[in-house]
């Protein structure tokens, strides 16, 4: 399978990545070959085998409800890029 | 069928499927500890975990897996023992991971039903398709600066089941009794306040139009309604719309809709088209979610009588019309006062009463019935006056509402304001002569067979008592008299 430059750009925007064109050619190029590889292993016959979910024979851990946790405007604003009070700030997003 | 829109080319009828968003009821959000509750200062409620800091982990709470399960149940809906939490990509600012955990190719519900009752006292069943655990996003605040929106995440990370309908509504009057009927079902389950104006239930309308009898039209999705009505609205509109777009030789667009309350109308959101290319995967930091068959049939066993269970049980026990006992059951609260009243007495009379006179009086008021002046014990009081033929009915609607002014018993009133009907028949007797002998006139048309008379002599006696003769009694007394 190979990848054209439109897909790279595509896949870029949905990233949030920018990317310039000589970037176009060198992704199209490693992602096709990415791909490729993935091809090769699709030949492989998987016919009744279920997906692997972890490396080690594990369980999904829950959590009893309690709160404890939050109650850190402080902390988790700081990192913000911008802030008016106790919101995160960021340009208007419409719709 | 009567749910054809008639159009200016011939009837079209309306396919609608919902999805409904409803705020599971826990604590804490569905994979961190931070709270919950409606209202709090903004992002107070906030983990590092909501806020996507890198090398967070999620870890599933269990009580919300709980209620999804305790949800399926009730929906009569199929659950399934392994369920997968998968990525859904997006950028927006109030989700700050880059991507939601939702559920998608293998939800934790499966197909299920839902009985609707309509306003005939008909029902029908309708479908649903599944139901799955996902995040809710955080706030954004649009309004409150020309150039920047402002981002609460309070909200971010809160369990939301995402309830979905199969296309089986073919009217807004189905769209609203479905929604009803699953809000009280969400309410006796106790897994989701089903609270609109708070955003804690909100509907997506699916929407296409087609001749009757024809296949499946594009359908169009009509975003974040948040009332009952507003969804009948959104649903007259959209229905309207397409069927004007289709008759003037156009073609319908597959797109999402944004609802506005104030002008009832939507207008499309023209996202671009790969806003919606979200790459759904796996989330490599959750294990699919086992369940244990034993705990799900430990969770039905503790289920509560279902609103279904308990329409069934009141037209079976109290003798109630199906259409009564729907509009009980709708509210557990009511459906418990009215159990209140109606034990050990006339479930009729209960009925009317409580249906009638009580419901208008907590309307007019606007009360809760926890903050009623006039509780279940004080509303049996009153009905066993009318039983004991203490009170006509039209005295016990006076007592009703100086009981509704003042919070006192219908005992302390009728007391007070020597109100006790006149069962002697022989005084009530003298009365009619009475009146017999002071209008001749009347009395001659009235043996001539002119019934309309009676209600008026009924009437001139009621108002010689004061109101405490039994209407009843009254009538049969002049039929007596006149030999009629």
């Amino acid at each position: 399978m190979t990848v054209d430059k439109e897909t790279v750009r595509h896949i870029a925007r949905l990233a949030r990545i920018r990317i310039d064109e000589a970037e176009e050619e060198i992704l199209a190029k490693d992602l096709g070959g990415i791909l490729q590889w993935i091809d090769v292993l699709q030949a492989v016959d998987t016919e009744g085998v279920a997906p692997m979910t972890s490396a080690v024979a594990t369980e999904l851990k829950l959590r009893e409800d309690a709160v404890d946790d939050g109650n850190a405007q402080e902390a988790v604003l700081k990192n913000a890029p911008d802030r008016m009070a106790l919101f995160y700030s960021v340009p208007k997003v419409v719709e | 069928m009567t749910n054809l829109i008639a159009g200016s080319t011939g009837p079209w009828e309306a396919v609608i499927g919902l999805e409904v968003h409803a705020q599971v009821i826990s604590r804490s959000k569905l994979f961190s500890g931070a709270a919950t509750g409606f209202g709090a200062e903004p992002n107070s409620q906030v983990s590092l975990v909501d806020a996507a800091f890198p090398g967070m982990l999620p870890v599933l709470n269990r009580v919300c897996v709980e209620q999804a399960v305790r949800t399926g149940l009730g929906l009569k809906a199929e659950i399934n023992l392994e369920s997968v939490f998968e990525r859904k990509n997006y950028f927006y600012p109030d989700l700050p991971a880059g991507y939601q955990i939702s559920q998608y190719d293998q939800p934790i519900v499966g197909e299920g039903s839902i009985v609707i009752d309509l306003a005939d006292g008909s029902s029908r069943e309708i479908g649903i398709e599944r139901l799955h655990l996902e995040q809710d996003a955080g706030k954004s605040l649009h309004d409150r600066h020309p150039k920047m929106t402002f981002v609460d995440l309070n909200r971010c990370g809160v369990a939301l089941m995402e309830i979905v309908s199969k296309p089986d509504m073919r009217s807004a009057e189905e769209a609203g009794a479905y929604l009803t009927k699953l809000r009280a079902i969400l309410r006796y389950l106790g897994s989701c306040d089903g609270n609109m104006a708070e955003g804690s239930m909100r509907a997506d309308v699916n929407l296409s139009v087609r001749r009757p009898g024809e296949p499946l039209g594009t359908r169009t999705e009509t975003k974040n309604v948040n009332s009952i009505r507003f969804v009948q609205q959104a649903i007259h509109y959209e229905a309207r719309r397409q069927i004007e777009v289709l008759e003037s030789g156009g073609t319908v667009v597959q797109e999402t809709r944004l609802f506005n309350g104030v002008t009832g109308e939507s207008r499309s959101l023209r996202s671009k088209e790969e806003a919606h290319d979200y790459r759904y995967f796996p989330d490599p930091d959750l294990l699919p979610l086992k369940l244990d068959p034993a705990r799900i049939e430990e969770i039905r066993a503790g289920l509560p009588e279902l609103p279904d269970e308990k329409k069934s049980r009141f037209i079976e026990s109290f003798r109630l019309k199906p259409v009564d006992a729907a509009i009980l059951v709708a509210d557990r609260e009511r459906a418990d006062f009215f159990e209140a009243v109606a034990a050990g007495r006339d479930a009729k009379l209960a009925s009317s009463w409580v249906m009638g006179d009580y419901f208008a009086a907590l309307n007019k008021a606007g009360s809760s019935l926890a903050e009623a002046p006039v509780d279940a014990e004080k509303l049996g009081g009153l009905i066993d006056l009318i039983a004991d033929k203490t009170l006509s009915g039209r005295m016990a609607k006076e007592v009703f509402e100086a009981m509704w002014e003042s919070g006192k018993t219908a005992a302390a009133i009728v007391e007070e304001r020597g109100l006790k009907q006149i069962t002697d028949t022989g005084a009530i007797a003298a009365i009619v002569e009475e009146i017999l002998v002071k209008n001749p006139a009347q009395a001659e048309q009235l043996k001539g067979g002119n019934m309309k008379i009676m209600g008026w002599f009924v009437g001139q006696t009621m108002k010689a008592t004061q109101g405490k003769a039994n209407p009843g009694t009254v009538n049969q007394l002049l039929k007596e008299k006149l030999g009629l």
